[in-house]
């Protein structure tokens, strides 16, 4: 029987390029779809208030593995026979983060004080200009460490894109364990590979922060 | 002389606290008005009404020509007219100070970033602040981030301008130099509606004394009215600031 060699350390490695690959599809696409919906989360129009809260809501309240399944079978449904399993799981994870990213965004953009809100607002600004001149750019220094913190959530909560048939690298893992049966040394290395991948973030995260910090109250 | 502000008979409430039974006074172009009173006397409530910053449940207020009881006040136009300046200045603190003053003229009047810019430097002078241009607020004193707040106001040339208790977040001295600019402010014309706890400076520079007491205009006239109080409310306030 063969044992854990270069050719499935290389398997590994290759896999971990979809994980980062998935995990950026998840973070940009989740962002935009997360930041309109904050945006409709605070706005003044009620309507628009509550269609973003029961968002959030079914989201969150959704496991990623039921979104996920939904979405590959849905789309089979609606026609689609062969969707590759990078678009079913791209869509889920960036329907995922787009809830989660959503309500931390919308926390960040609340707690900038009241009074910058009030300042900005008695200089005559519109809500755009009051938005993305003062209340987003003191926001972002809020958003940058629980951002970059849910990122991290992201990067592990890929290696459920397995179940749609997707090789990332918890799928990965699988298919050498199952012709090698080392599942410890397999799923060490595969955890390796996570750390390699999320350490980095936590580490920017708390650099971000520490350099946003400077000219700050 | 024609009324820049005018309240009449206004009345607001938060809950079932009523903070404004039936409030009226005028201010006049070019006049100087302190409103006086202790805390929770509505005064600040007042105040916020002038610049639609509350909304009120009944009366009127009307502010440069503009409808503020109206609710299809445009409220950018109102603001165009009226600078206010708060207790807790409010300075943006990602910009400098020069980029706080800037940004209001560039956004709602399209001045060019040099214009904004020159203008930026011309109100800094007049606060005495010319060489804190590139510092961002807290790098500066309360007291001078007061004044960039003053300035940063003066920059959208309004036609009224309102103090909240500008000063009640200041040691003495710091106090004395914002004060000392809103003297000047006074002096070169400005129509002035100020929420103070500063009798002297009220006695000294206000054209009129609102007095405030449960919501109501208790008494209203002259500074040299803190002299002479007539109601004995007022003989109290004045007498236990003393």
């Amino acid at each position: 029987m063969p044992t854990f060699s270069a050719v499935h350390l290389e398997f590994i490695a290759f896999a971990a390029l979809w994980t980062i690959g998935l995990s950026a599809i998840a973070f940009v696409g989740g962002g935009i779809v997360g930041f309109a919906v904050a945006l409709a989360r605070i706005s003044h129009i009620r309507a628009l208030r509550y269609a973003a809260i029961v968002y959030i809501q079914v989201v969150q309240g959704t496991p990623l593995l039921i979104l996920l399944f939904l979405i590959y079978f849905g789309i089979a449904i609606v026609g689609f026979n062969e969707v590759p399993a990078i678009i079913a799981a791209g869509i889920g994870l960036t329907i995922y983060s787009s809830g989660f990213l959503a309500e931390i965004w919308r926390g960040c953009i609340e707690s900038v004080p009241k009074t910058q809100w009030e300042a900005a607002e008695c200089l005559a600004l519109t809500p755009w200009q009051r938005m993305t001149r003062v209340i987003l750019p003191q926001a972002l220094r809020i958003a940058t460490a629980p951002t970059v913190g849910f990122l991290v959530q992201i990067v592990k909560n890929t290696s459920l894109a397995s179940v749609v048939g997707f090789v990332e690298l918890a799928q990965a893992g699988k298919l050498i364990n199952n012709s090698i049966f080392e599942p410890f040394t397999v799923f060490m290395v595969v955890a390796a590979f996570y750390f390699a991948i999320c350490f980095p973030l936590s580490t920017w995260s708390r650099s971000l922060e520490r350099k946003l910090n400077v000219g700050r109250r | 002389m024609s009324a820049v502000v005018k309240l009449a008979n206004v009345h607001k409430s938060f809950g079932s606290n009523k903070v404004l039974d039936g409030v009226s006074f005028e201010v006049g172009r070019g006049e100087v008005a302190a409103v006086i009173g202790q805390s929770g006397s509505g005064k600040s409530t007042a105040l916020r009404c002038i610049n639609a910053l509350e909304t009120i449940e009944g009366g009127t207020i009307e502010v440069c020509g503009h409808a503020v009881h109206d609710k299809a006040l445009d409220r950018r136009n109102l603001r165009r007219d009226v600078g206010i300046v708060f207790q807790s200045y409010n300075l943006f603190p990602h910009l400098t100070v020069e980029q706080n003053i800037m940004l209001a003229p560039t956004c709602v009047k399209a001045l060019s970033k040099q214009k904004a810019r020159d203008l930026a430097h011309e109100v800094l002078a007049r606060v005495g602040l010319g060489e804190k241009a590139g510092h961002y607020p807290e790098q500066l004193s309360g007291g001078q981030q007061q004044r960039v707040a003053i300035a940063r106001s003066l920059a959208m040339q309004p036609k009224l301008m309102l103090f909240d208790e500008v000063t009640s977040a200041l040691d003495p001295q710091l106090t004395g130099e914002v004060l000392k600019v809103m003297e000047d402010l006074a002096r070169g014309g400005m129509t002035m509606i100020l929420v103070t706890h500063e009798m002297a400076f009220a006695r000294k520079v206000a054209s009129k004394v609102v007095y405030m007491h449960k919501g109501k205009v208790w008494e209203t006239g002259p500074g040299s009215m803190l002299d002479k109080p007539t109601t004995p409310e007022l003989a109290d306030f004045v007498g236990s600031g003393l």
